[in-house]
């Protein structure tokens, strides 16, 4: 399918997804998360739908969006590179691995590359603290990271 | 599946599938004829590629013809995250550490066709080197345990709704719809001395008996597993490892307050945990123990799962409120409570995952059993996420009112590479550190708070001497600014100045008169704001001042972070190892490297910005940070 096709594919999906809500406002989170899931990140367009077709003012929405750390409104990386910075990740050196990752990437943390290939985040804790330091890679956990490592995990993420 | 709809249904259910527990409750005995071996699932292990491990447990066991008389399958944590994957073998009792999927061949072979151990995957006593323990009672890590709420945590297929009856599921549900009031309930849970698990302590037979006095027919029962502390993950670990105890639990709680609708709200980034609750639901909806009439009693209930998106204040249940009803999750000031005006203007309670997976052990076996463990106001046992500069990671479960020194030293396995202990961190961004000297006090909801910290939903981070307190007082206010709701001002402009001193204090421009600021816009803030977010925030900085106000002096008065964490009070320098590549000076965003080709490089220190790039570049780690 073409981009075009796809993303016609993707409304078509999330309208389907919308149907089977009877009360429309309190399902917006539950929207959103699939409308993520489908376009990658949550466009003004996708906004605007989602407005419309769940008959909530775009403001709110927009309000819903903004306040969530987990929604984004800007396109992300092919690969996503992300530090757990939650505290057991922390006190075992997550900040020097995060300097590490900005100083290799040229990408400070939060930041997608021109070229739409990486993005750099932090996240607060993914329930493997036995591992601390923790590294994601799109879904991939690397865990026990030591600075030395992260050239290695930047190039296993290339392919 | 054949549906659950009397009290008859479920005694024969649990006659029909209890016997799905023989071998794993059957007295230990080695060479047996049929084997079950555990391996965990929990989000820890499964990043250490434990389901692979599992197919290949799975693999061996066929090719060795064993179908008949072996099988493998997932259990929820077993706590002892540090040594995962774990695999269990029944009858035998045998622990099995950090296994990797390739030991799943040795396992096959030598333990269940040879019956021989497998002794290099056994756990070694740190205290007698050499000394291998196979069962899992004798390690110390959990000889001070004592497993409530993570009964079935490690025991029971949490995927599987028969194993859950077969360890006496729903029974406690049973006897309260069939014997007992809604009254009487709360009266149970009260005498039981249970206090919410998620932060506050409040007594939850308390909480039930005022929204249960509520009038009016519509009332709801929430279960917050919004988790948001970064660093604790006892409830994720619950859900994942027994699903069920929590949706039993809710069930209960809202029979004791007449509600018929309940919501389980949960982050959407613990997509394990999810997955596994869904499924429970689905189970119990399918067996008719969710809905209309269940077990035959005048009790109809419904349960929905709710997403929450990544936002810290969430987990406040007003805000928690705000967010199911789709919105923004900003507090609302309290008085009214939720229990008389909560979701949609109804009466409703909110219970943390861990209290609510306590109730059905506290109904089964009797509220006095339960009061007889733990300290005199605080009943029952913790739940700890053990984290950081420790040498067992994992998950604990002890009485209230064990000191630190017990968890820390024997469950803990005390400090990681033999360092020096330098204090403790509980109740994750709303609660404090606790230094050395205070190591033996006897833990539980109020002795925490005396120490300027709290229990909070139970994270519990070492810090050694190599970790900075001042550091760590601004990595907490790091957390709490970005998370603040912004609805109020001492919250979102105070909590802002408080991190923006910190961060002037850890790069070097920090003055005394700092320090007194900090201590009184601290108090401020938790006078005035809006929320137990906003009130509590200071928490990190008021109790790192207090006993640690010399690290503060030296970051202020000597520009120098003693722990050496604090990079722009370092100094980068080039050491012996240098081979005059040139490759640094090239990097170095201000040119302030020298020195000839091959030769050694020096760094200008007056220029020097600190940022670290010189370090990352150079091939033979020639620079170097120096305190
Ligand atoms: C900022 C903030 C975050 C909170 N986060 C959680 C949480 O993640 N999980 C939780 O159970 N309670 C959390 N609480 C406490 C809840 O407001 C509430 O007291 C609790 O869920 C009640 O359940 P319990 O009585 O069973 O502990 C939080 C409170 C505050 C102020
Ligand atoms: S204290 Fe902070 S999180 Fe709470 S309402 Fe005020 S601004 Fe929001
Ligand atoms: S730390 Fe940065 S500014 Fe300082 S010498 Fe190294 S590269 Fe240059
Ligand atoms: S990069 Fe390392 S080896 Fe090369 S000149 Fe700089 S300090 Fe010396
Ligand atoms: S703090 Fe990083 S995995 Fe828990």
């Amino acid at each position: 399918m073409s981009p075009k096709e796809l993303r016609a594919d993707g409304f078509k999906t999330l309208e389907q997804f919308i149907k089977q809500f009877e009360d429309k406002e309190s399902a917006l989170i539950k929207v959103l998360y699939e409308a993520q899931h489908i376009f990658g990140y949550l466009s003004k367009e996708v906004m605007l739908f989602i407005a419309d077709k769940l008959e909530v003012p775009a403001s709110k929405i927009y309000g819903v969006v903004t306040f969530y750390s987990y929604f984004t409104t800007e396109p992300k990386g092919r690969c996503q590179i992300k530090v757990c910075m939650g505290t057991a990740c922390f006190v075992r050196g997550a900040d020097q691995l995060s300097r590490q990752l900005e100083n290799q990437l040229k990408l400070k943390m939060g930041e997608t590359s021109d070229d739409l290939k990486y993005s750099l985040d932090s996240l607060r804790c993914v329930g493997a603290c036995g591992l601390a330091p923790v590294v994601l890679v799109n879904d991939k956990v690397y865990g026990k990271v030591e600075v030395d490592d992260i050239s290695k995990i930047i190039q296993d993420s290339e392919v | 599946m054949k549906k659950i709809a009397t009290y008859k249904d479920l005694a024969d259910a649990y006659v029909r599938w209890q016997p799905l527990m023989a071998l794993r409750q059957e007295a230990v005995h080695a060479g047996a004829e049929r084997h079950e071996l555990l391996v965990c699932g929990g989000t820890g292990c499964q990043s250490s590629r434990s389901m692979e491990l599992l197919h290949n447990l799975e693999a061996e066991i066929k090719a060795a013809g064993l179908e008949k008389k072996a099988v493998a399958h997932v259990t929820g944590c077993f706590g002892f995250c540090e040594k995962g994957p774990i695999v269990k073998v029944f009858p035998d009792d045998v622990f099995y550490v950090e296994v990797t999927p390739a030991d799943a061949k040795d396992i096959v072979h030598d333990h269940l066709v040879n019956n021989i151990l497998v002794e290099r995957l056994l756990y070694e006593d740190p205290a007698k080197p050499g000394c291998h323990l196979e069962k899992q009672h004798d390690m110390s890590f959990y000889k001070k345990q004592e497993r409530i709420a993570l009964i079935n945590c490690g025991l029971i297929n949490p995927e599987l709704f028969e194993e859950y009856v077969a360890v006496e599921g729903y029974q406690a549900l049973a006897k309260c719809l069939q014997d007992m009031s809604p009254t009487d309930v709360s009266d149970a849970i009260k005498n039981s001395g249970l206090r919410g698990r998620g932060g506050g302590g409040f007594p939850a037979g308390v909480k039930w008996e005022i929204a249960g006095k509520q009038p009016g027919p519509e009332k709801y029962m929430i279960c917050n597993a919004d988790e948001g502390d970064p660093g604790a993950f006892m409830d994720r670990s619950i859900l994942e490892g027994d699903p069920h105890s929590v949706i039993e639990g809710m069930i209960i709680a809202a029979y004791a307050i007449g509600a018929s609708q309940g919501y389980v709200y949960i982050r959407a980034e613990y997509p394990l945990a999810v997955q596994r609750l869904q499924r429970a639901v689905d189970q119990a909806k399918e067996a008719g123990l969710l809905g209309d009439k269940i077990l035959g009693s005048n009790f109809s209930f419904e349960l929905e799962v709710k997403f929450g998106a990544g936002a810290f204040v969430c987990g406040e249940e007003t805000a928690l409120l705000r967010s199911i009803e789709g919105g923004r999750g900003e507090p609302t000031s309290k008085p009214p409570f939720p229990a008389e005006k909560g979701l949609y203007g109804k009466p409703t309670v909110i219970n943390n995952v861990e209290t609510l997976a306590n109730v059905p052990q506290i109904m089964r076996r009797g509220p006095a059993w339960f009061s007889a463990i733990g300290s005199e106001k605080s009943k029952g046992t913790k739940v700890f996420a053990l984290a950081g500069k420790i040498n067992n990671v994992g998950l604990v479960e002890v009485p209230m009112g064990i000191t630190l020194r017990e968890i820390i030293y024997d469950i803990g396995g005390g400090i990681k590479n033999n360092k020096q202990f330098k204090a403790v961190q509980t109740g994750g961004p709303s609660g404090g550190c606790i230094p050395a000297a205070d190591l033996d006090i006897a833990i539980d909801y109020d002795t925490l708070v005396a120490k300027g910290s709290m229990m909070g939903s139970g994270g519990m981070i070492v810090m050694d001497e190599d970790n900075c307190m001042v550091d760590i007082a601004r990595f907490y206010l790091d957390f709490t600014m970005e998370e603040s709701c912004g609805k109020c001002t001492p919250c979102r402009v105070g909590n802002k100045r408080i991190h923006e001193m910190l961060t002037e204090i850890t790069e070097g421009r920090g003055t005394m008169e700092h320090l007194e600021k900090l201590a009184n816009l601290s108090s401020v803030i938790k006078d005035t704001a809006l929320c137990g977010l906003g009130q509590t925030a200071p928490n990190p900085v008021l109790s790192t001042l207090k006993y640690f106000y010399d690290e503060y002096v030296a970051h202020v008065r000597d520009k120098r972070c003693p722990a050496g964490v604090c990079v722009k009070l370092l100094n980068y320098v080039i050491g012996d190892a240098c081979i005059g590549c040139g490759l640094c000076s090239r990097g170095c965003p201000v040119s302030c490297i020298t020195g000839e080709k091959r030769k050694h490089h020096t760094i200008d220190q007056a220029r020097c910005i600190k940022c670290g790039a010189c370090e990352t570049v150079c091939p033979v780690k020639a620079v170097v940070r120096s305190k």
